[in-house]
């Protein structure tokens, strides 16, 4: 056609393509990208290597010394740092080396035993009060009630309950998880049941209810796996405060019992040459604690970050 | 107004009713009696009397109700350890100390720590903001009874400063007041920093600069009192953590206040104390925790007591 | 007409991002004149309220930042004014009425005490002058009652209450100039239309300039005199709203009109989505932004930016459509736009 002929070039029509203009940047699944932030933070990742390497020490650490952490000695008695105590002693001669990273093991256990009790039981009870809430008269009732329950326990002070069960029960290390878990599970129940009111009324989960899926289905395929961040990020948490709790009651007698050793304990009996200058029978485990809580809790910070969708790039 | 308030007193009392109820199970379901260690050396006679002295041949039931009915009078009984001592007599000893002890600590966390919050705040991923986050990492990390011997080590010996223990002048009390308050304040400046940023990114912060008000009236104004309102809800749990930190702190820098009367109390097996002094800190801390309510209600315009009636 | 209250030539602001630097606003130019309404009008993201808040020096920075042209405001470049001499302007010169009147508010300040702050700082007055200017402007806004909602908190407001506390603390100064940043958008539909009446009242009563925001032709026809189309942080066209609206001359335009539905045309036409979404502005095209939606394109829009062309009385679009050398846009439209 002529009116063709005419136009220049560049002022040639071109066919429409609107798909072109999709999506540039490439999406990356939820837990990759959460991975990848947490990878990115210098302070989580520190907090994780601490954390390791705490963990790789408890479990070698003993027998890299041809100690054992009750192997009195009484010629070697408040010994400085040496070759041959590397941690020096403490004042019946046993080897500091050998009780620190054997009290490692007796607080980490702890710690994650207790957690994990915690996680259990929190889940379970936050979970069931979550999904009866709002379930006709019967599952408010229940929900009330567990809601009551965890509202007087939240009440009193966490480790004043701990201590008067440690008063009233055998010491030792069961009784220590025990006292823990008794009252702790309650923060985690409080949480999940919060989350589990939240998701509840997205339309994901009215829709799987409206298909007819199962309580239980429901449960562990839609609402379980999306309040998991929060339960991580718990976790982190709870596993700190149930190594602080040990320690605190140890280091009040209460704990960990002779001749096992546990950083309160090992604090505790360094109270009395405070004003010596053994400096190191205060040095390590008070380090140890330090050093444990500080890795939990900035990898926590750092995995919080990580998980908020509201902080993401 | 008031409806609400005798609704919060008898939910209070319920509280500290079941917490009654609960030590005194515990206590009572311990095997044995208080004076096991004793009983070897004393005739029986003697701890025929002693067990009626204490109403401990009666039946559990009395006994609790005898206990519930002194408490209502506030006694909270007598010491079985340390004879015509009665537990009243140890928390009047003790409470002087420990509430100064406690007040100071709790004023100096407020104070610093609602204060580095706002600096770490306003200053954002810059310097200042990391030195007052590594201060708050470092007081979540190091718990008291590391701290307290640090300090002591430190400002007592090293540099002697302050006296190394015991109690007496205003003096004694800084190291003790300063291995409490530590945590706390590293707490109160991550909640305030996180508050504090939130509220500076709100919309009204925006409509202030808008109306040409300059930065530090619109941080003051607009930005702290608004911060501070999910902060001080944090204040009840921060209490009842202090109140535990008391007794190693008293412990260690051996204060005659109750956290030392409650740990000996432990050591001795020493019920009634253990009892006595729990209670005594419950209620403490649902009052506490009641003041705080009012408090924030007064504060935040939007929660109106009257609103939460029927 | 000499000098306009208002001038804004060629801003250009950034914002940084972790996925490098957003061009939100690439070089718009407009002016309002005294007692004129302005609609800026565009789609979410084009702009629109960084320019708005680039106007008041509100631009949060980091990461924001104004990296070209300026802003005059009564002969005045207020666009790199200090700090504390802006302040002066903010308020008590040009006020602010924003988007969300849920949030805008601070929860625990008096309304009466918001209305007045800025008042109070610019002009002295005793604590009984503020609380009778609060109550005066409460009722010029149009809310009953005022001398006992002088003392009450926003949460006791309703939605289109708290907008109408809004205005009251953008006008509280007597400001030549309001900006008000999708005012209406946030509220319920007879609730806007309360609203714009306000607005409009104001504006004819105070002889008032306003710059108002939005998204919404229906806004722009009920109360703006001129209009100004933004795309992709670009002025696309620009004009007297009858000019505008009788005879657009950018396809941009003709898109946002053609999704907006009519009630003065006889027959039923469909209403027609632009299909697509607006370009990245972390890599803004070389050409025309709106190129790749335009059902009009040409070899050209996507190599070169267009010139503005003028059709007199201040009405210009920059399309290439209106170059020489360009086919009739009547042969393009025969040419099958329709099928």
């Amino acid at each position: 056609m002529a009116t063709e002929e005419r136009i220049d070039p560049l002022f040639r029509p071109l066919t429409k393509d609107v798909q072109a203009v999709g999506i540039t940047r490439p999406s990356l699944s939820n837990w990759q990208q959460v991975v990848r932030k947490l990878v990115k933070n210098k302070l989580a990742m520190l907090g994780f290597f601490i954390i390791l390497f705490l963990v790789v020490m408890a479990i070698i650490g003993p027998s890299l010394v041809p100690y054992s952490h009750s192997d009195q000695s009484l010629l070697d008695r408040n010994k400085e740092l040496s070759a041959e105590h590397w941690f020096g002693t403490d004042e019946l001669g046993r080897d500091m080396f050998a009780r620190t990273w054997f009290g490692a093991r007796i607080s980490l256990t702890i710690g994650v035993v207790a957690a994990l009790i915690d996680l259990v039981i929190g889940v379970t009870v936050g979970g069931i009060a979550g999904y009866m809430a709002g379930r006709g008269k019967k599952g408010d009732r229940i929900d009330n009630i567990i809601m009551r329950i965890i509202e007087i326990l939240y009440g009193l002070p966490y480790l004043l309950v701990v201590i008067l069960l440690m008063v009233v029960m055998e010491p030792g290390i069961l009784t220590i998880i025990i006292a823990l878990s008794a009252t702790g599970w309650v923060g985690m129940a409080r949480l999940v049941r919060g989350q589990i009111l939240q998701l509840k009324n997205q339309e994901f989960i009215m829709a799987a209810q409206v298909l007819g899926a199962k309580f239980s289905r429901i449960l562990l395929k839609h609402l379980i796996p999306n309040t998991f961040g929060v339960i991580i990020v718990n976790l982190t948490f709870t596993i700190p405060s149930a190594i602080f709790a040990e320690s605190f009651l140890s280091f009040l007698g209460l704990g960990v019992q002779a001749p096992d050793a546990s950083w309160g304990t090992m604090t505790n009996d360094a109270m009395g040459v405070i004003l010596t200058g053994d400096w190191w029978r205060l040095f390590f485990p008070g380090l140890m604690i330090s050093l444990t809580m500080f890795a939990f809790n900035v990898f926590g910070d750092g995995l919080q970050d990580a998980l908020d969708p509201r902080l993401r790039d | 107004m008031t409806n609400y308030l005798v609704k919060r007193v008898l939910m209070m009392l319920v509280t500290l009713w079941i917490i009654v109820t609960l030590t005194f199970s515990l206590m009572h379901a311990i095997p044995g009696n208080p004076f096991a260690s004793e009983s070897d050396q004393l005739p029986e006679q003697i701890l025929a009397n002693l067990r009626a002295k204490y109403h401990l041949d009666e039946p559990l039931p009395v006994q609790y109700l005898m206990y519930l009915k002194n408490l209502v009078f506030l006694d909270l009984g007598p010491s079985i350890k340390s004879d015509s001592r009665s537990v009243n007599d140890m928390i009047a000893d003790g409470f002087g100390a420990s509430a100064w002890l406690g007040g100071q600590a709790i004023s100096i966390a407020v104070v610093f720590g609602i204060l580095f919050g706002i600096i770490a705040a306003l200053n954002r991923n810059r310097t200042l903001d990391y030195v007052a986050m590594a201060l708050a990492v470092l007081g979540v990390a190091v718990p008291s009874f590391i701290m307290a011997p640090l300090l002591i080590n430190f400002l007592a010996i090293k540099f002697p400063l302050f006296p190394v223990a015991t109690w007496g002048t205003w003096m004694h009390t800084v190291l003790p007041s300063l291995a409490l308050a530590f945590g706390p304040i590293a707490i109160i400046t991550r909640y305030m920093r996180a508050s504090m940023i939130e509220v500076m990114n709100q919309n009204y912060i925006r409509t202030a600069e808008a109306k040409g008000i300059p930065t530090v009236l619109i941080v003051i104004k607009h930005g702290i009192r608004n911060a501070i309102l999910p902060v001080i809800t944090f204040l009840g749990p921060l209490i009842a953590s202090l109140i535990t930190g008391t007794f190693v702190v008293e412990k260690i820098f051996a204060i005659p206040g109750i956290g030392k009367y409650f740990v000996d109390g432990i050591f001795n097996r020493d019920y009634p104390v253990i009892l006595g002094t729990t209670i005594f800190y419950s209620a403490i801390l649902i009052v506490t925790i009641f003041l705080i309510d009012i408090a924030y209600s007064l504060i935040d315009p939007r929660i109106r007591l009257t609103k939460k009636e029927g | 007409m000499n000098q306009h209250l208002l001038t804004i030539d060629n801003l250009k602001v950034n914002f940084k991002t972790y996925g490098g630097e957003v061009q939100a606003v690439r070089g718009v130019s407009f002016h309002v004149d005294k007692g004129e309404t302005v609609a800026i009008v565009g789609e979410s993201g084009c702009g629109k309220s960084v320019t708005a808040q680039a106007i008041m020096g509100l631009i949060p920075n980091p990461p924001g930042r104004i990296v070209g042209g300026k802003v005059v405001f009564e002969g005045t470049e207020i666009s790199s004014l200090p700090k504390k001499e802006l302040l002066g302007i903010r308020g008590t010169q040009i006020g602010m009425v924003f988007q969300d009147p849920m949030t805008a508010l601070n929860p625990t300040m008096k309304v009466g005490a918001q209305i007045v702050e800025g008042f109070v700082r610019s002009q002295k007055v005793s604590r009984e002058e503020a609380r009778k200017r609060a109550i005066e402007m409460l009722r010029l806004v149009g809310i009953p009652d005022p001398e006992q909602r002088v003392d009450q908190y926003p949460h006791q407001f309703s939605g289109g209450m708290r907008q109408r506390v809004v205005i009251a603390i953008a006008l509280a100064c007597d400001p030549k100039l309001v900006i008000a940043d999708e005012p209406t958008t946030a509220l319920d539909v007879t609730i806007q239309a309360q609203i714009l009446d306000l607005l409009k009242r104001l504006q004819e009563e105070q002889q008032l300039s306003v710059v108002i925001i939005t998204h919404d032709l229906g806004v722009v026809a009920e109360i703006a005199h001129r209009m100004v189309v933004m795309y992709a942080g670009m002025v696309v066209e620009t004009g007297t709203v009858e000019d505008v609206f009788a005879n657009p001359k950018h396809p941009y335009t003709w898109g946002l009109m053609r999704s907006l539905p009519r009630l003065d045309e006889e027959e039923k036409q469909r209403l027609v989505p632009i299909e697509g979404t607006p370009p990245d502005l972390f890599n803004p095209p070389v050409g025309c932004a709106f190129a790749a939606r335009c059902d009009f394109a040409m070899e050209i829009c996507k190599q070169q930016m267009p010139p503005t062309t003028s059709f007199g009385q201040g009405h210009e679009a920059a399309c290439w459509l209106h170059d020489e050398r360009a086919p009739r846009i009547e042969e393009l439209v025969a040419a099958g736009r329709q099928a």
